[in-house]
């Protein structure tokens, strides 16, 4: 009955979405308002309706129960409880009913919070949530019904995928697709005030918070990906530019650029189109990465469900909406007023100069994942497109973007003078300077790009707190403490990832019990080779000790893991923290001899690169926060004024 | 600004959706056919990868003679599965080469032992760097080269009993 359940609730939320759309529509068009207030309700009730069969589908999964076909394909009884419930969004269905439950959410987030829109507006931005949601409501409901029996019904479940058996990534999707689809808001917010030609300061200052909000989570899902893939994929990388990876990492670009250019739209009144076009775009990325994930359109490591006619359907709605949205654009934008101008020398050429930039790292990722489709298009010939091009096309532009991020909340707006600037920045670029110096006589053949990038950081890590000198720490607003803080976490990132490209030292051995291998100070010892066994898995367990310099011997456990019910090998690294870096060792296979493949890294100060995305995710999150506290005193206080007048 | 400007995210948005489609409609192929048929196999010079195997250069593969050309490793499953064939070739007076593919000089004579050595030459391929510019994308691969150094044909994965024919006869076709 569960099921049923289930299945009802998505079909009754799909029927209030089209109510929500057919509410904003006939009251758009026939100008009468008693259809706008009914909207609200109806947008909370869809919400909680869609979340509700999510639940329920989640509630299969713990009970696993087997007469469901998702639940046999994807779960199996002896599994821990928390794969149990993240088996749930493991898988094709699943994480697309949680995509569509989070786009229910975050319409019925709309009809609770939002009070700062203009009705008009706020009920345009409501009908285009719906609209959205009823494709991906029809896309459930006829070609992926998470909730279908089977029968007969089998003894036991096939399991899932065991790479996807981690606490990592069970949580991971649910932050992804907060964020992915959080930024639908923006894309609804921008369509609603295309329509009703309602751009300005007061648009987007109620569509920033959404933005943060949104930016935040999918931060957070991108840094918990990448460290996901370093320590689960046990290939020692960070980031494989993987197609995949490029579709979660295309919307944040955008999004980054938006949440820029809605602060000129929202201070100076300006970049009015160009913040229309950043928010559809923002969310155009997360469905384009959604359907290149699940279309299978490109070959990517990620080998997930894969259906070609699921693709057409997904593209369909790309059709739709993104060149719906686009459309409407190009006709609406141009009568749309433009916004006030100013000088390049100033705050706003600093952030025209980001979005600018983010732009073209986004062009260059776009193209670079798509670039093997096309080929494939005009000949014969297969390709991909690897680290290289990535690193070596988008590296530069970061690297300048960053500098820009450095310098740009030291400008005035509207006007500034370089000079000035310079003057302001002066440490910084000092540092800087002699951080080159010092890396250029200390260090060994850095290539150039990393070279920069440590050099930089040591700048920008410096300038990211120059907003805050002589100014009164205690009357400085959140926000700006959220930015100091986010663009900090830039740096430290920038630290992990140039530390880790120049700095890490690789040893492969084949080693027997008793050998003794040196790794920078890295004492390690191959003890014994034990097999050990989990809940639904075996596995070959080398000990290892390992002992930095004269430090306490610490003992590690790299696994190969057989999974029983999918025949499946995983390579379970084992990993050694210092303050300094990172320790990652790797279990292989063996030979005639007993010996056993050991790959051994130390990489220096690559958890920065993760403590570098949380703290630009909590910076996000203190500028949203004291957005929101700043908008409530501003009503209060012009509360206050009017009753005392 | 200019009213037309306002249309090229939708131009280049329509230009995605047809790369896509065309992407879509296109039945998938997995497998990865060498550039590199029907010209001469590139230049190169490898290391002898065992001390019982004279080392390989472009030249050794030119003798006049068709050969075969053979892509293992030691690590590799499905070349002990086909270790048996190559021997079968070399019996029926087939002259094999072999490119050991990211390996080490004891695990290829320990491998060589146990199940075969059918090679005249072998060379050693450390970083897969001659490999990759022969066209080949994994291993097991066999290459049928003519007798001037051309690339006739390619054999992706190990040689199964049934192929044994077939590659003796493009080998005579060759000759």
């Amino acid at each position: 009955m569960i099921a049923e359940a289930g299945l009802i609730a998505l079909w009754l939320a799909a029927s209030m979405a089209f109510l929500q759309f057919a509410l904003c529509t006939i009251g758009l068009v026939k100008g009468q308002d008693e259809f706008f207030a009914a909207i609200r309700p109806v947008a909370i009730a869809q919400g909680v309706l869609v979340a509700l069969s999510f639940l329920l589908l989640v509630w299969l999964f713990v009970r696993s129960d087997m007469s469901v076909k998702l639940v046999v394909a994807n779960s199996v009884a002896i599994k821990p409880l928390i794969y149990k419930i993240s088996g749930a969004w493991g898988n094709h269905e699943g994480s697309m009913l949680l995509w569509v439950a989070i786009m229910g959410l975050a319409g019925a987030c709309i009809g609770i919070f939002e009070r700062n829109l203009k009705t008009k507006t706020l009920v345009t931005t409501l009908g285009a949530q719906a609209f959205i949601s009823i494709g991906f409501y029809a896309y459930l409901l006829i070609a992926s019904n998470p909730f279908e029996r089977i029968f007969p019904v089998p003894a036991d479940g096939q399991g899932l995928n065991p790479l996807l058996q981690d606490i990592g990534l069970a949580l991971h999707p649910p932050t992804l697709y907060i964020g992915y689809v959080g930024l639908s808001i923006a894309f609804s917010f921008a369509v609603g005030a295309m329509i009703t030609r309602d751009v300005g300061p007061e648009f987007a200052k109620a569509m920033r918070p959404w933005v943060l909000g949104a930016w935040v989570f999918l931060t957070l899902g991108i840094t918990a990906g990448s460290y996901w893939a370093y320590y689960e994929l046990g290939w020692g990388g960070w980031w494989f530019w993987d197609p995949v990876e490029n579709a979660s990492l295309m919307p944040w670009l955008a999004a980054t650029a938006l949440l820029h250019s809605v602060t000129v739209l929202a201070t100076r009144d300006g970049l009015r189109a160009w913040t229309l076009m950043l928010a559809v775009v923002a969310f155009s990325m997360s469905m384009i990465g959604t359907f290149l994930v699940r279309s299978g359109v490109l070959t990517s490591v990620h080998a997930f469900a894969v259906d070609p006619e699921r693709g057409s359907f997904i593209l369909a709605l790309l059709a739709i909406y993104i060149g719906g949205a686009m459309a409407l654009f190009a006709l609406r934008v141009g009568t749309v007023k433009e916004g006030s101008q100013f000088e390049p020398v100033s705050r706003e050429g600093a952030l025209v100069a980001n979005n600018l930039l983010l732009s073209a790292i986004l062009g260059i990722v776009f193209i670079g994942t798509l670039y093997p489709l096309v080929v494939e298009g005009f000949s014969d010939e297969m390709i991909s497109v690897g680290p290289p091009y990535f690193n070596l096309a988008t590296g530069p532009l970061a690297l300048i973007l960053v500098a820009i991020m450095a310098a740009g909340p030291l400008l005035r707006w509207r006007r500034d003078q370089a000079k000035a600037l310079l003057n302001r920045i002066s440490i910084p670029v000092f540092l800087t300077a002699a951080a080159l110096f010092a890396l250029v006589i200390f260090t060994s053949s850095m290539s150039v790009l990393p070279l920069l990038g440590l050099a930089l950081a040591a700048g920008i890590a410096v300038a990211s707190f120059a907003p805050l000198w002589n100014r009164n720490l205690r009357r400085t607003p959140m926000h700006v403490y959220g930015m100091v803080l986010a663009h900090f976490g830039v740096a430290v990132a920038l630290v992990g990832m140039a530390s880790e490209t120049s700095f890490t030292e690789e040893k492969l051995v084949a080693a027997t019990p008793g050998d003794e291998i040196m790794v920078n100070n890295w004492k390690i010892k191959f003890q014994a080779i034990e097999p050990v066994a989990g809940p639904n898995w075996t596995a070959l367990e080398a000990r290892v000790t390992a002992q930095y310099e004269d430090e306490a011997i610490h003992e590690i456990a790299p696994q190969n893991r057989m999974f029983a019910s999918a025949q499946m090998q995983t390579s379970e690294a084992a990993l050694l923290t210092r303050w300094n870096g990172q320790l990652y060792v790797v279990l292989g296979d063996s030979d005639e001899q007993g010996r056993w493949q050991l790959r051994i890294w130390w990489k220096p100060f690559v958890t920065l690169i993760w403590y570098g995305g949380v703290l630009i995710a909590l910076g996000g999150l203190l500028a949203m926060v004291g957005r929101l506290r700043r908008a409530v005193r501003q009503k209060q206080q012009r509360a206050y004024a009017e009753a005392v007048i | 600004m200019n009213r037309w400007l306002l249309w090229i995210p939708l131009v280049l948005f329509s230009l995605f959706f047809a790369i896509v489609a065309g992407g879509l409609m296109r039945p998938k192929d997995n497998i990865i056919e060498s550039k590199m048929i029907g010209k001469p196999i590139p230049e190169f010079a490898l290391p002898a990868a065992i001390e019982q195997r004279p080392a390989l250069t472009t030249t050794d593969l030119a003798t006049g003679k068709p050969q075969l050309l053979n892509i293992f490793a030691s690590w590799c499953l499905p070349c002990i599965a086909e270790a048996p064939q190559l021997l079968a070739l070399e019996q029926a007076g087939v002259s094999i080469n072999g490119i050991a593919s990211r390996d080490t000089p004891e695990d290829i004579a320990n491998f060589l032992n146990r199940w075969g050595n059918p090679y005249v030459r072998i060379g050693t391929d450390v970083r897969s760097a001659v490999q990759l510019e022969l066209g080949s994308s994994g291993v097991p691969e066999t290459f049928v080269i003519d007798g001037n150094g051309v690339i006739v044909h390619q054999h992706i994965g190990d040689i199964r009993k049934e192929d044994v024919a077939e590659l003796l006869d493009i080998l005579e076709k060759a000759g």
